[in-house]
């Protein structure tokens, strides 16, 4: 599993670059960072490359942040590819909160983070379905 | 066996709270006096405090000659209601020194108020008033449960503001080791709280508040502090603000009032009983009024707070209208004080906002924030007008980082705010999530209503 930092944030200018600057002077890597849209205030999601040490970092400065466990998943870069993947969380009754996807070219597949309900059980059904995991997003 | 001492950062208490100790009262022929004796010596402290007045201050001459009364026409109690009551304005007015009874050689000390406004309310004291300010301190430390081997940390700021040095007095009175911080610099004060292992904590509850959160922040525990008490004033309190602050400082908490305009601190203070704040009476006398009509409320009934010094040599003040709003009862106290005992202040009829024709205190938002562990403890309460409408938007600091599973879940934090303010207020509210450590933090009054209104 890979492991996401949730930080809330409110939307006022300069909120977000304090978080990466904060990150950035203590060396800290931004691997992947999504913010979905909303009006006043809204959940930060970052991977990084020390999410231990970014918790503490964010923490201390006083930010309101949580760890969250992710299912990654391995798909081939086809036509297809994700939809495969689909038919085995449907198949298995694993409903999905929220989810998103890097490309990683080289290799010719794409990373897909999946948040759900229950990680634990999920992760067994999708075992068991032969799905391919990974837990580096690098 | 220096490694054990090493485990234990201060001696263990021979208490757990105040409550730990024999039960003393500083003034007991005072504090425990049969009503009937205590009206007696208010009706005699009146009668001399009035012609005093009258004789020694021209302000009041005019205004008792305005009204064609005479000192010798008080002849009972009920008779103070002849008296036209002083008001901030006219304080202001005398400004520095038209309301000495007695020339300045023979004022030992200014303070003034902190007068956001104009000019501030000078008040002079001399040494019997000193004698009277630290005797009437002294017994609310003592009601509260402060000792003289307690050390005492005073967070208030130091200067013209009457609390820190009021209460110092009142410490140093009952012989107790005071440590003179001052606010500001609370890393400092954290520092201080725990190496020099104080016991009692002199503050504002909103900047106790923040102590308590930098001790956090800094990782130095409740337990590692030998606090055991902590006297909170010069801002209004809720239940809820003590109980948070027990709890996350170790201290019992009580809160006690006054104002410059009278003597500063002094004038009431809770007892360990935490049941009303007993009043000196014997210095201050008060009448809960509903001022606008001069009507007196019956005993229990909220109305203004209405104040008159028995005993003030440098400044005397009749009837002062201190727009703080309380109820008295006379029943005698468990702890067994027969003081008169004010409730809580519910607020100021300046700070009362009326809102779309609802009357909202802060205090009553404040009980609801204070009262959810999902949001700090710190908020603001910004006023906004639209058209001709009147609207709240109350700030809180989101901190339980459980919530951030969803945005929905943050919404339905909102809502719930939302649903408790409706339940105490009756009024629709806005309320706006804010990151931790963004609201504004205070280390003398807080100010929590932001007014945007441009009025």
């Amino acid at each position: 599993m890979v492991k996401q930092l949730s930080v809330f944030i409110e939307n006022r200018p300069g909120r977000l670059y304090k978080i990466t600057q904060l990150l950035s002077q203590h060396n800290i890597d931004l691997v992947m960072l999504s913010i979905a849209d909303t009006k006043e205030f809204g959940i930060l999601r970052i991977i990084t490359s020390d999410i231990e040490k970014s918790f503490r970092v964010l923490k201390e400065a006083g930010y309101t942040v949580s760890i969250t466990e992710m299912i990654g998943v391995e798909v081939p870069d086809r036509p297809g590819g994700l939809a495969e993947v689909l038919a085995v969380f449907d198949r298995c009754g694993i409903s999905i909160e929220y989810l998103y996807s890097f490309a990683r070219t080289s290799d010719k597949i794409a990373i897909i983070l999946f948040r759900v309900e229950d990680s634990q059980s999920a992760l067994e059904k999708l075992m068991e379905a032969k799905v391919k995991l990974t837990d580096r997003v690098l | 066996m220096p490694a054990v001492l090493d485990l234990f950062p201060c001696e263990p208490p021979p208490y757990n709270n105040a409550r730990g100790y024999i039960e003393m009262i500083y003034n007991k022929a005072v504090e425990c006096m049969p009503r009937k004796k205590m009206q007696e010596l208010q009706l005699e402290r009146l009668k001399r405090i009035v012609s005093y007045a009258y004789d020694n201050v021209p302000f009041y001459r005019r205004k008792l000659d305005e009204v064609k009364l005479r000192p010798e026409h008080i002849k009972t109690l009920d008779d103070i209601r002849l008296i036209p009551y002083t008001v901030k304005e006219e304080m202001r007015a005398n400004y520095p020194y038209d309301l000495l009874a007695v020339p300045l050689k023979k004022i030992v000390r200014i303070h003034a108020s902190s007068g956001t406004t104009g000019k501030p309310v000078i008040a002079g004291y001399t040494r019997a008033d000193f004698e009277i300010w630290s005797e009437s301190v002294a017994r609310i430390i003592v009601a509260a449960g402060g000792r003289e081997d307690d050390i005492v940390q005073i967070s208030f700021g130091y200067g013209l503001f009457t609390g820190a040095l009021g209460l110092h007095q009142g410490w140093e009175r009952i012989g107790a080791t005071v440590v003179p911080v001052s606010s500001g610099n609370t890393e400092r004060q954290v520092m201080i709280l725990k190496d020099l292992k104080v016991t009692a904590l002199v503050s504002t509850p909103s900047y106790a508040m923040h102590i308590a959160e930098t001790a956090e922040r800094l990782g130095v525990k409740k337990e590692g502090l030998c606090l055991r008490l902590g006297l909170f004033g010069s801002e209004a309190s809720t239940p809820e603000m003590h109980r948070a602050l027990a709890e996350k400082l170790g201290v019992f908490p009580t809160e006690n009032y006054g104002l410059t305009e009278i003597i500063g601190p002094g004038v009431s203070g809770e007892c360990e009983e935490k049941a009303g704040m007993h009043i000196a009476e014997d210095y201050f006398y008060p009448e809960i009024m509903d001022a606008e009509n001069n009507a007196p409320k019956p005993e229990g009934e909220y109305g203004e707070l209405i104040l008159t010094t028995l005993t003030k040599e440098g400044m005397p003040i009749l009837r002062y209208r201190t727009k703080d709003i309380t109820s008295i009862t006379y029943e005698p106290c468990k702890c067994g004080r027969t003081s008169a005992r004010m409730s809580r202040i519910k607020g100021r009829t300046d700070d009362m906002l009326k809102i779309r024709g609802v009357n909202v205190f802060p205090s009553q938002i404040e009980s609801v924030i204070l009262g959810m562990k999902e949001v700090g403890n710190h908020y603001e309460i910004h006023v906004q007008r639209k058209g001709y409408l009147d609207y709240l938007e109350i700030y809180v600091e989101v901190v339980d980082a459980g919530l951030l599973t969803n945005y929905a879940r943050l919404e339905a934090l909102r809502e719930k705010v939302r649903g408790a303010i409706r339940t105490v207020l009756n009024l629709d509210v806005k309320v706006r999530l804010c990151e931790p450590n963004t609201l504004k933090r205070f280390e003398g009054k807080a100010k929590r209503v932001v007014d945007e209104r441009n009025l």
